[in-house]
């Protein structure tokens, strides 16, 4: 394939802000209350959930977003497993998959066939069906999925149900929304490239797997509003937390990225919104600006117990994936989230 | 005085074109950038406040801000041979390794090898090209943990782009599973990979 996609600024960082989505979410009639309905617009987790019966719930979730990479096979990867991740986040279990494309009509079809081929190969590494999909000619490409899964109700992952003491795992790397960004401008290296793509093309499956052998308190997938922005909505206005930057999984060529102000505007939308819940101590700027970078198909932020975390570590390490815990959850005091060294 | 104009350009573009301009300047002096967006503003002042620059921003209309850097005298210029568009990696630049398989460096006194180590981490951070990655294991894994004498060493590497691995079986035998106080955890599949696709190992 030697035509490649146009980037001009996709995956997560293509995100709206949070601030001003929040502004337009609060205005949307919501119909009466539907008790069937455990998660939707009231929360601001992964997926929305619907109780089928005692044991059975349904998980709804959407994602697509224009190309971050300009291989359109692997851009195709990446926007399924980010879509696909919404379910693991919620501890549940992926059925049938449908695509979503925005793609222009005069460009040539094979891209498009390429890009969902790569979608494809993650819906059926998900144990997934791909069952159909909508497309719509458009300027830009675009493309995504949406999914739905089943869990049980009482086995699902909130996102803000962390208990003071709990540990915070993180599963992936941060920094792949600075590196893609700098890709952009013909600054990354191609080592970093391919370590941001191995990244974002694996699954939270294996992470999701391990989790089920514990009692986890509350998970979601690192995406657009960074991994500070997710952790502000984990604690919820109901605790603080401590992160300990030298824990934090990065990559080492983001943080030079970074020094070098390559940065996107979703990051600085996130440095806005969380202004006031985020304190710095002795933190390097390249590392702020890492903790605020949006990513795609970021890894899991999971909170379990002091007890239980190590053993979690352990098992995804295990599998091959570079998380740690990276802070604790404390009783709510005036700052959320202290990030130190 | 030199005028940039980046509107209709996404970030991170109006700041790359930006530190061209001020490369340009060669020495003190003004530029300063037309953007379409807010945000692009906030994204420039952080630079100039991080390079201790003075800035100043202003609406011009609907869509339409200009921010005006003033660098002064021996203010930290984008150095000359800091790549900011498109540089291809040069190809003397060689992928250089350090693989620290133990807490001391040489062979004899263990005393005078541990403060050997502390001086070579110390010294690698003093170099004109620093190395892509420092690989931990077996002994070597203490050095990042916490107690490590090195530990604000690699820390700086660390922030200036340098990657830090240590091998999660060796922490794990070691009981210091949960002291790693720099860099990540890593495994015996990428310590090969790294040290096989490295243009050179260095092991002090």
């Amino acid at each position: 394939m030697s035509e490649k996609l146009f980037c001009k600024g996709g995956g997560c960082t293509a995100k709206l802000g949070a601030g001003i989505l929040s502004r337009v979410l609060e205005r949307i009639p919501r119909g009466e209350k539907n008790e069937n309905l455990l998660i939707g617009y009231d929360s601001r987790d992964d997926a929305a959930a619907y109780r089928l019966g005692e044991d059975l719930a349904y998980l709804q979730t959407l994602d697509f977003f224009p190309p971050m990479v300009d291989d359109p096979y692997t851009f195709g990867q990446i926007a399924a497993a980010n879509a696909l991740s919404d379910i693991y986040a919620m501890g549940g279990r992926v059925c049938t998959a449908l695509n979503i494309v925005c793609f222009p009509e005069q460009m040539d079809l094979n891209i498009l066939g390429e890009i969902m081929r790569g979608g494809a190969e993650k819906v059926m590494e998900a144990g997934g069906v791909l069952a159909g999909g909508h497309s719509i000619a458009d300027s830009d490409v675009k493309y995504g999925l949406s999914v739905t899964g089943v869990v049980h109700p009482d086995k699902m992952y909130p996102n803000n149900a962390a208990r003071v003491g709990d540990r915070l795992i993180l599963t992936k790397r941060l920094g792949v929304g600075i590196l893609c960004t700098a890709n952009r401008v013909g600054e990354a290296s191609p080592e970093a490239m391919a370590a941001a793509i191995e990244s974002m093309t694996t699954l939270n499956k294996g992470a999701a797997e391990c989790c089920r052998e514990f009692d986890i308190h509350a998970c979601t997938d690192v995406t657009g509003f960074g991994f500070l922005g997710h952790l502000h909505e984990m604690m919820d206005g109901k605790h603080s937390c401590r992160i300990h930057a030298g824990a934090v999984p990065v990559f080492g060529e983001a943080l030079r990225h970074a020094d070098e102000f390559l940065l996107t505007a979703a990051a600085q939308r996130n440095r806005n919104h969380l202004e006031g819940y985020v304190r710095f101590e002795q933190i390097p700027f390249a590392m702020e600006e890492v903790l605020f970078d949006p990513q795609t198909s970021g890894g899991l932020l999971i909170a379990l117990s002091a007890r239980e975390a190590p053993a979690l570590e352990a098992a995804l390490q295990n599998i091959g994936l570079p998380a740690r815990v990276v802070g604790e959850v404390l009783e709510k005091t005036d700052t959320e989230i202290l990030v130190s060294i | 005085m030199i005028q940039v104009n980046a509107m209709g350009d996404a970030c991170p573009i109006p700041v790359v074109k930006t530190k061209n301009a001020i490369r340009d300047l060669g020495g003190s002096g003004t530029v300063e950038t037309l953007v379409d967006n807010e945000i692009a503003v906030q994204n420039l002042t952080k630079m100039a406040n991080q390079k201790g620059y003075g800035v100043a921003s202003e609406q011009l209309g609907e869509g339409c801000f200009k921010v005006t850097m003033t660098v002064g005298e021996g203010a930290a210029l984008p150095a000359e041979g800091e790549p900011t568009f498109c540089a291809p990696i040069p190809a003397h630049e060689k992928r250089v390794v350090v693989a620290i398989s133990s807490d001391r460096m040489g062979e004899g006194s263990e005393e005078l090898g541990r403060t050997l180590l502390k001086g070579f981490i110390y010294a690698l951070g003093q170099q004109e090209t620093l190395p892509g990655t420092i690989l931990f294991y077996n002994g070597g894994a203490a050095m990042s943990c916490e107690g490590s004498p090195a530990l604000e060493d690699l820390k700086s590497l660390r922030a200036r782009g340098v990657e830090i691995l240590t091998c999660g079986t060796c922490l794990n035998y070691y009981g210091l599973t949960d002291k790693l106080a720099v860099g990540e955890v890593t495994n015996m599949y990428v310590i090969a990979e790294t040290l096989t696709g490295a243009d050179l190992v260095v092991k002090p």
